[in-house]
């Protein structure tokens, strides 16, 4: 007898695909109406673009702190870390060794040492996680102001030319004023956000490590009685979020060409809100990753949105509050409402990254 | 005797790393413990401590009860006292002349927008149950503009004599006032929880809220009660940091104290998951973590590495009040006792062994 799959459409959806579904929704709205109301700016691809290009780190952090978060931690040594390999590769290229390859090497080394000591402590040693990345982040900035106090700008000419370098995509651009034709440009960043997305995305979808994040962010005790090995897990977690954070911040100083104290201040409670933005839940067990990016752009969209419509700088935090208010208000009424099994929704099976397909698979005899 | 060590057995870590860091100042220089007299009031190390850990301390009170009831941290705990002290300031500002009546009404006015935060915080988790760092995160965001505009403009600066005194010393005591009023506060809290159920509420909820309802406690009220302590603390917290500081400026007012007080109650012996809680541990670590920072600063490091020791520190004191080392340490402890007992009586050890286990029990 051949196996026969029966797909159901009517499916129930997980947790972590409403909540994908509800960010992806509401920031495909949130666009339409930056449309409306602003068409000759927003409708530009490069203001698109610039979205990515500007922020990359911030959504490479996001994803980072996603995989922590899922698998039912806390990061918020990140923006730290990030800005610590800032300033760090930033001394290093300005230093006679200097070489883009090694800056690379010294920012990876950095994330990958933080992402060890935090999640050696937390995972193995059982201490609250919240507190072991406070301290990180109390170490990272001690570090940096240790290292150099100064703005440093990175004039060696290898380097200049990376932060420099764009994509110039030809066929799509706007016409200016004068008629002048305008290509879209896209930086190295943007590239860069795009392949570790599909490569820690498709990590979670079909790696086994991806689905021991799940079942541990849901239960760490239930996971540890299948036989998955808890600790590892969650150790892995930290040092691929460490590694996200030496990656954002390579691309920090790409994006900026400037080593300085302020670097990435802040971003973590950013990446966070993204993430919860994006869908992820910070009890663990629940989210998705291609949420990171969605809830990370969700919120500046907003913040283009305030700056565009020329409101007093005050009222863009207010309404960031207002907004992130209203957004995990609907996810609470959603959830809630679910539970008593009087919404559900179907998504197609290849968007759905935490397993449970309901195809009905005979067994051959 | 037994029952003594029990019920301080919490307490160890936070009064032990205050004897070590005690220790590291007496090496430092002899006269760490000396006050002195100026101008009627007493000045000195311990009184430094005392005055600076004053809105720490309070608000990590309020941090434990909600940390225990709802097994999260509020972050916007900062915030919350920016916001209420602006009011405070402007209502103070706005009355043309300064009496103690205006103080009082104006501190009851911020302890009322207290309460309106808290329980702005305290509906969003205990009604819509989101996480009470996802909830406050709210507030944290937009927080700081809302206190911005009630301000108006840049700083207003409260120049009048009664906050001058409340800020610092009232002519004739020989305590700076911002110690009287913490001192006042843990008073007050003590006989909360000496009159009422509460603690027992609070740690029956963080424990189990399910089995907290099914015996006859309402969750949602008692997590929603702990936010709108939590808003009275911040009230509190807010008033004595603007009195102390003679201005209100509203974007660095108690900036980061959420991670200074969360870290207080772990210092504390609290787990940050919910459950049992011991807010003297609370205030212990409070005051420790100010003799922290003034002990770094008194050993004269520089202040770029000052964070860097901060880290250090704190990873080494969760390392060592770590279960599995604690697991380990307990262990170790047992076979050398139980090796010093058969090294010491040789005869005795061919003994039955339960008369040794009555010998470790004694």
């Amino acid at each position: 007898m051949a196996s026969v799959n029966v797909f159901k459409p009517k499916a129930r959806l997980s947790n972590s695909n409403i909540l994908f579904l509800i960010a992806a929704v509401i920031f495909v709205v949130m666009y339409l109406f930056a449309i409306i109301s602003f068409p000759n700016s927003f409708l530009q691809f490069q203001t698109f673009f610039d979205l990515f290009n500007l922020n990359a780190p911030l959504i490479i952090m996001t994803l980072g702190l996603c995989i922590v978060m899922i698998g039912g931690g806390i990061d918020i040594s990140i923006g730290a870390v990030c800005g610590l390999v800032t300033m760090a590769c930033a001394v290093f290229l300005e230093s006679k060794m200097g070489s883009v390859w090694g800056a690379v090497l010294v920012a990876l080394g950095i994330g990958i040492a933080f992402g060890i000591l935090q999640g050696y402590l937390i995972a193995y040693l059982e201490i609250q996680p919240f507190i072991i990345t406070l301290s990180g982040l109390f170490l990272a900035q001690g570090l940096l102001t240790t290292l150099h106090k100064d703005p440093i700008n990175v004039t060696m000419p290898a380097f200049v030319g990376l932060r420099d370098f764009d994509i110039v995509i030809a066929w799509l651009g706007t016409k200016n004023r004068l008629g002048v034709f305008i290509p879209s440009e896209i930086k190295l960043g943007t590239v860069i956000v795009v392949v570790l997305l599909v490569i820690l995305a498709s990590l979670m979808k079909w790696s086994r490590f991806g689905r021991n994040v799940y079942a541990v962010g849901g239960n760490s005790h239930s996971a540890m009685m299948l036989g998955i090995n808890v600790k590892r897990t969650i150790f892995i977690t930290y040092v691929v979020s460490g590694l996200t954070a030496g990656i954002a911040g390579f691309v920090y100083i790409m994006t900026t060409g400037a080593g300085n104290v302020g670097n990435a201040a802040g971003a973590e409670m950013k990446a966070i809100a993204s993430a919860i933005i994006g869908g992820t839940l910070l009890n663990g067990g629940v989210g998705n990753l291609l949420g990171a990016p969605i809830g990370t752009l969700t919120l500046l969209v907003i913040n283009e949105l305030i700056r565009a419509a020329g409101v007093q700088s005050n009222f863009q935090a207010m309404v960031s509050g207002l907004l992130l208010y209203f957004f995990i208000v609907l996810q609470s009424v959603i959830m809630s409402l679910r539970d008593r099994r009087r919404f559900s929704i179907a998504l197609p099976p290849w968007l759905r990254l935490s397993g449970k397909e309901q195809t009905g698979d005979q067994r051959e005899p | 005797m037994h029952k003594l060590t029990k019920s301080f057995s919490h307490l160890v870590l936070p009064i032990s790393v205050m004897t070590l860091l005690i220790i590291i100042n007496l090496i430092k220089g002899a006269d760490y413990f000396r006050i002195t007299m100026v101008n009627g009031a007493f000045y000195g190390n311990i009184p430094n401590i005392l005055f600076g850990a004053s809105e720490l301390v309070i608000l990590s009170i309020g941090m434990t009860l909600v940390t225990a009831a709802s097994r999260g941290q509020d972050i916007s705990i900062g915030v919350s006292a920016t916001i209420t002290s602006a009011v405070f300031v402007q209502y103070v500002l706005q009355a043309g002349e300064v009496t103690l009546l205006t103080i009082v009404v104006g501190f009851l006015l911020s302890c009322v927008v207290g309460l309106f935060l808290g329980a702005f915080n305290g509906t969003l988790v205990s009604v819509f149950k989101v996480q009470p760092m996802v909830a406050s995160l709210i507030l944290f965001t937009g927080g700081r503009s809302i206190a911005f505009m009630i301000d108006g403009k840049l700083s207003p600066i409260l120049a009048n004599d009664i906050s001058n005194h409340i800020g610092t010393v009232i002519p004739g005591v020989p305590i700076q006032t911002p110690i009287i009023l913490t001192v006042v506060f843990i008073a007050l809290v003590a006989v909360l929880f000496k009159t009422t159920n509460l603690r027992l509420y609070v740690e029956t909820v963080g424990i189990n809220p399910n089995a907290a309802r099914l015996n006859g406690i309402n969750p949602k009220k008692i997590i929603f009660l702990t936010f709108l302590i939590m808003g009275i603390c911040t009230a509190v917290a807010g008033f004595i940091a603007v009195n102390k500081a003679g201005r209100h400026d509203s974007v660095n007012l108690l900036k980061l104290i959420m991670m200074d007080a969360i870290l207080a109650v772990a210092i504390g012996g609290n787990s940050l998951i919910g459950g049992k809680f011991s807010i003297t541990g609370s205030i212990i670590g409070a005051y420790t973590i100010e003799m922290l920072n003034r002990t770094l600063l008194r050993l004269e490091i520089e202040p770029a590495t000052i964070k860097v020791f901060k880290a250090v520190f704190i990873i080494i004191l969760m390392v060592v009040s770590s279960p599995v080392v604690r697991v380990f340490m307990k262990k170790a402890l047992d076979r050398v006792r139980t090796w010093r007992l058969s090294l010491s009586q040789p005869k005795e050890s061919a003994l039955s062994t339960t008369y040794i286990a009555e010998k470790e029990e004694e």
